[in-house]
């Protein structure tokens, strides 16, 4: 293939994955950002939103769209509501304490694995998409549902941004980030916002797991591989920084699609760790997060 | 004092041993009286022969291992039908190995210190297999294994592990090359999984091209765990002829459907092993791209016109529909090609332990079967059999037998071509019967 349908195509992968890995890194940092809570179970919510979503699509009947609807809005619903339980439950009860919090989403991690695989068995399932159609380019052909993934997720994005920095939640949220004693102070309710945060977290990499599981499959394993990306991407976009995510997840995304494609996705994995690596080494705080005074 | 022998746990038990002997024993008086079956061990002990099955229950290779252990237990329960082996009957052990090669050498371990089993048997994925190898050969512990790879016959392994009833990759692709070098062509790339199974298909199938006068142009390997695949596919020299695609584990539905996007109606040919749509339905959507394709079966999923009797039997034995699919629920498809070995395999663990007397788990009884499996050559095609006849070489341990080449039509397979035995031989390069017992 030539070079530049090689681009192109290394281009569109790598915005597919930079769409999902953007609204997953999202949530972890919403959750980082708001609460300093650092969620290893948060690619478990993911992989919780995959294996709903195939649930959801197998009970309800008909044309692939109506199932796959109901689980963009049901799944993450349902994973939403398991993290503000987990959040009542567990998180609270250790004050939010760094190194605790650490320890329990370490353990969240293997209850919801193993028990999806109780529940859900060991097999990769399918998931129809809710369109399918061919973009047929004179070098290769492509899936139109990929590239609808895309728009979904950007519009997501703004959405979100919308949100935080526009309504009175979103002020809420970032009034808790930056000091949440004195957010109490003036009547916030910080224990309510922490629970309604950390689902909002689960929440968006559950419906990043939704817009991917006609892609790929869900699985009760699948967790594992956004977990470590979206770490990444946080880290590099600056830990708590929204913006700071969704341009470190565009560059992740992006460059994990470009190398994958002209040498090996072992190297863009390599590429990714080593750039963690420079960030930590070089700017701590990462592209955009704030020194800590 | 009295207290204190209450509280021997040593002395408790072998109380209670006593008792639940005397117990089984009237138990088995009574059963014997009305149950004719369970005389058939009457003159044998009724302790039963346990063979410790390590399964990929959960992990990558979970939708082999529920048919594997499908596949073990209707066999186990067909050989206490028939009386056992050496009038005992046989007991499976099941451990799940969660398809890791450090788990697969843990439960080998259990198996031999704990469960006490008189052999290891079981699992599919090679790496786990080449884990558990040493351990149990350490453990002294024979290990009849359905592994498909070449690590058996190669000699890399040990005396104590088999694979008597599935043929090994080299075999079966040398048995390929000739038909897909004549048939389809002779510039092939190949698109392998990235382990010892998939290293097995890029050495034999490269070099039984070349012998074809074919060539390999292109080799792709690909990560076990990967979940996305078109970043791999650019790789594809435009020359190819042939694509060859031999991929495992859960992402092998994602694999394929992503190749149909990526090629729609200009594809190559395309020649894929079965393991890459194993326990994968043929009518799931965007496959259709798929239809005039080849593949490799190491028993064909769908019943063909000129089934034999003794896979209609096998099917109904294991719960399997004329589609491959459960007679329980449609959409649980079977893994076909290679669940038969499993079968087979305690048959042959049965007519060993028959032909060296096996009667106790003891050093002596081990190396005696160890001896006997060696001295096997040739299975016949029956019940026992079903895939079909097989040869047997005690030197590598391995067996060979026929292989089928199926061509997708309508959203099935059907069989084009049976190879012969004589096919897929190659010259043994290993001989573990020189090897201390």
């Amino acid at each position: 293939m030539d070079f530049a349908p090689y681009l192109l195509l290394a281009s569109l992968e790598g915005l597919v994955q930079a769409a999902v890995l953007s609204l997953t890194a999202l949530g972890l940092c919403l959750v980082f950002g708001v609460m300093r809570v650092v969620n290893v179970a948060h690619g478990e919510f993911y992989m919780l939103g995959a294996v709903l979503a195939w649930s959801i699509t197998q009970i309800i009947p008909g044309h692939p769209a109506l199932g796959f609807l109901a689980a963009l809005v049901l799944a993450p619903l349902v994973v939403g509501i398991i993290a503000y339980c987990s959040d009542k439950l567990i998180l609270k009860n250790l004050n939010y304490h760094p190194e605790a919090t650490i320890v329990a989403t370490i353990g969240m991690l293997y209850i919801l694995q193993q028990s999806t695989l109780l529940m859900f068995g060991a097999d990769a399932r399918a998931v129809e998409p809710p369109f399918y159609f061919r973009v047929e380019f004179p070098w290769f052909g492509y899936s139109g549902y990929k590239l609808a993934v895309i728009v979904v997720a950007a519009v997501v994005l703004a959405l979100s941004w919308l949100v935080l920095s526009k309504t009175r939640i979103g002020l809420m949220m970032r009034a808790t980030q930056h000091d949440s004693e004195m957010a109490q102070a003036f009547g916030i309710p910080v224990a309510q916002v922490y629970a309604y945060v950390f689902a909002v977290g689960a929440m968006f990499a559950a419906l990043a797991a939704v817009l991917i599981v006609p892609i790929r499959q869900a699985h009760y394993l699948m967790g594992q591989d956004p977990l470590l990306m979206s770490f990444i991407v946080v880290i590099i976009g600056g830990l708590g920084s929204i913006r700071g995510a969704c341009l470190a997840a565009l560059i992740i995304g992006m460059s994990d699609g470009i190398i994958s494609m002209f040498f090996s996705p072992t190297l863009a994995k390599m590429a990714s760790t080593t750039l963690v690596a420079l960030v930590l080494v070089f700017k701590p705080q990462g592209l955009f997060g704030r020194r800590e005074l | 004092m009295k207290h204190l022998k209450n509280n021997n746990p040593s002395v408790d038990t072998a109380k209670r041993s006593t008792i639940k002997k005397v117990g089984a024993l009237a138990g088995l008086a009574t059963a014997l009286q009305f149950n004719p079956r369970m005389s058939a061990y009457v003159f044998g002990s009724d302790l039963p022969i346990k063979v410790g099955m390590q399964v990929h229950r959960t992990g990558i290779g979970a939708s082999y291992g529920r048919w594997y252990e499908r596949t073990a237990r209707a066999a186990v329960k067909l050989i206490n039908a028939d009386g056992g082996i050496n009038n005992r009957p046989l007991e499976l052990v099941v451990e799940d190995d969660g398809t890791d090669p450090k788990r697969g050498a843990q439960v080998i371990e259990k198996f031999a210190t704990q469960a006490k089993v008189d052999v290891a048997y079981g699992t599919l994925f090679s790496h786990v297999v080449i884990a558990s190898s040493p351990r149990a050969a350490e453990l002294k512990l024979p290990y009849y294994v359905v592994s498909e790879g070449h690590h058996v016959a190669s000699g890399s392994l040990n005396r104590y592990v088999f694979q008597p009833g599935i043929t090994d990759v080299r075999s079966q692709v040398i048995a390929m090359a000739p038909w897909v070098a004549q048939n389809l062509g002779k510039k092939v790339t190949m698109i392998y999984a990235d382990f010892a199974f998939g290293h097995d298909h890029r050495d034999y199938f490269s070099a039984a091209m070349q012998q074809q006068g074919g060539e390999v142009i292109a080799r792709i390997p690909i990560p076990l765990t990967e979940a996305s695949f078109t970043r791999y596919l650019p790789k594809i020299p435009p020359q190819t002829e042939v694509l060859y695609h031999v991929m495992v584990g859960p992402g092998v539905l994602t694999f394929i459907k992503e190749l149909g996007q990526y090629f729609g109606r200009n594809r190559p040919e395309i020649f894929g092993f079965i393991d890459s749509l194993e326990a994968v339905d043929f009518a799931t959507p965007q496959l259709e791209f798929l239809d005039g394709t080849h593949f490799w079966e190491g028993h064909p999923r769908y019943a063909q016109s000129n089934q034999s009797e003794y896979d209609q039997f096998y099917r109904q034995a294991v719960g399997v529909d004329d589609n491959g699919a459960s007679i329980r629920d449609g959409k649980d498809i079977s893994t076909y090609s290679h669940m038969f070995g499993c079968w087979e395999t305690l048959f042959i663990i049965k007519q060993a332990m028959q032909l060296s007397g096996y009667s106790t788990p003891s050093l002596a009884h081990k190396k005696a079967l160890i001896e006997a499996t060696e001295s096997l050559t040739e299975f016949t095609e029956g019940r026992n059999h079903p895939q079909g006849d097989k040869i047997f070489n005690g030197k590598i341990h391995q067996c060979f037998g026929h292989q089928y080449i199926s061509r997708v039509e309508n959203g099935r397979l059907n069989v084009v071509r049976r190879t012969s035995i004589e096919e897929s031989v190659y010259e043994a390069e290993a001989d573990y019967t020189q090897m201390p017992l």
